[in-house]
């Protein structure tokens, strides 16, 4: 328990021996896709800047962004993009108050992560 | 706030092999964390190997062979031994649950037992609950009334009473909150899926009269909104019950009083 007074005695292990669940892994991508979303989202606010202030910088620019690298980062904020917005969707299921018995959890888990990388691969195809 | 290591004096080193028993076929092994407070040293796991020929079906079964036949100094805490009253909730093989309603047959391989995850511990498998416990008494575990108190008992209608299922069968053993991320990182003043449950128990109870001033108080960034449904709590009640849904419940009556 964090920021409790615990005297001398010892923390008990927590990450160390939980064993991993599917329920807490897919809710902590959530939060790691989103607060990743903005490298992403950076870099293409910066790519427009770049073809607003001219064509030589936007040559460099869009040099960088498509780059294998650039094309690598592109690639994970789209499939993070659909995660987010999968994930999205559950929490708003879960206010509505359904959803909570531990067999939806589960589908809606996989769901969750089977979608984002089917229509991650559907994106690539249309695009 | 978040910290991912161990503090210095949590770090869990090796700890001492006690030795087989002797002419046994049937032999498990049990890794257990250690910790004695006159020692002054950090925590330890010791390892012991069990007859399974000779012991019971469930994890208490075997923590009390190895309190009683082995080292006598291992400390835990049971009582009821059937699920009822919360005593011995503890980490087994990854997950919180009551040692005496875990069966053994349920663990692959060695049978790794720590105390209740990110709690100070008194000793060996005991954690402190002190603070639970304070969370427990302040959302106000009673039935709170303004009107005159009637000449029998209170009533409730039988759907009324139907609304309790679920809710009223929490023993308290901590396993919920123990288990949740979030309750770790934020447990000073998160309040916790078992004392929200609670909560949430005597918000929805028919009789109580002071819905308005329990949500008023939980009405707060930390001790309710820290909620991530992040489920773990649900997935490891070792009753069944399902406290992340009592969470989901009370932020809906937060919203549905407000529009």
């Amino acid at each position: 328990m964090a920021d409790v007074n615990r005297g001398n005695r010892p923390l008990s292990p927590h990450l160390q021996v939980y064993r991993p669940q599917l329920n807490m892994i897919t809710s902590i991508l959530t939060r790691i896709t989103g607060i990743s979303l903005l490298v992403g989202a950076f870099l293409i606010v910066w790519w427009f800047i770049a073809a607003a202030s001219g064509p030589e910088y936007y040559a460099y620019a869009n040099a960088i962004i498509t780059s294998w690298f650039g094309d690598l980062v592109m690639l994970g904020s789209l499939w993070a993009l659909w995660y987010h917005a999968l994930a999205g969707v559950r929490h708003l299921v879960w206010d509505t108050g359904r959803g909570f018995d531990l067999d939806t959890v589960a589908k809606m888990s996989w769901g969750v992560i089977v979608g984002s990388f089917a229509l991650t691969v559907f994106t690539i195809i249309v695009i | 706030m978040v910290q991912f290591t161990l503090p210095k004096n949590s770090k869990i080193t090796t700890g001492k092999t006690w030795p087989k028993p002797d002419g046994a076929t049937n032999i498990r092994k049990f890794q257990i964390y250690r910790w004695n407070p006159d020692d002054g040293a950090n925590p330890r796991v010791d390892t012991y190997f069990i007859d399974m020929d000779t012991c019971g079906p469930m994890v208490l079964d075997a923590l009390i062979k190895i309190k009683n036949e082995i080292d006598p100094t291992l400390t835990f805490r049971r009582s009821c031994r059937e699920g009822i009253c919360g005593s011995c909730a503890m980490n087994i093989d990854g997950i919180n649950t009551l040692a005496c309603i875990y069966g053994m047959d349920e663990i692959k391989g060695d049978v790794k037992i720590y105390p209740l995850p990110h709690m100070p511990v008194v000793k060996d498998l005991i954690p402190d609950l002190t603070h639970f416990y304070a969370q427990h008494e302040s959302i106000m575990p009673w039935l709170e009334t303004r009107t005159n108190t009637p000449q029998k008992e209170w009533r409730q209608s039988i759907e009324d009473r139907e609304k309790l299922d679920g809710l009223y069968e929490c023993v308290m053993c901590a396993c919920c909150s123990t288990s949740c991320p979030s309750y770790w990182w934020n447990g000073d003043r998160y309040l916790g899926p078992a004392a929200l449950l609670h909560a949430y128990r005597w918000i929805v109870d028919s009789r109580d009269e002071a819905t308005g001033e329990r949500l008023d108080d939980l009405e707060d960034p930390f001790k309710l909104y820290r909620c991530h449904t992040i489920m773990n709590c649900t997935k490891t009640c070792p009753k069944g019950l399902n406290p992340a849904k009592s969470i989901a419940e009370i932020k809906k009556m937060m919203v549905e009083r407000t529009v």
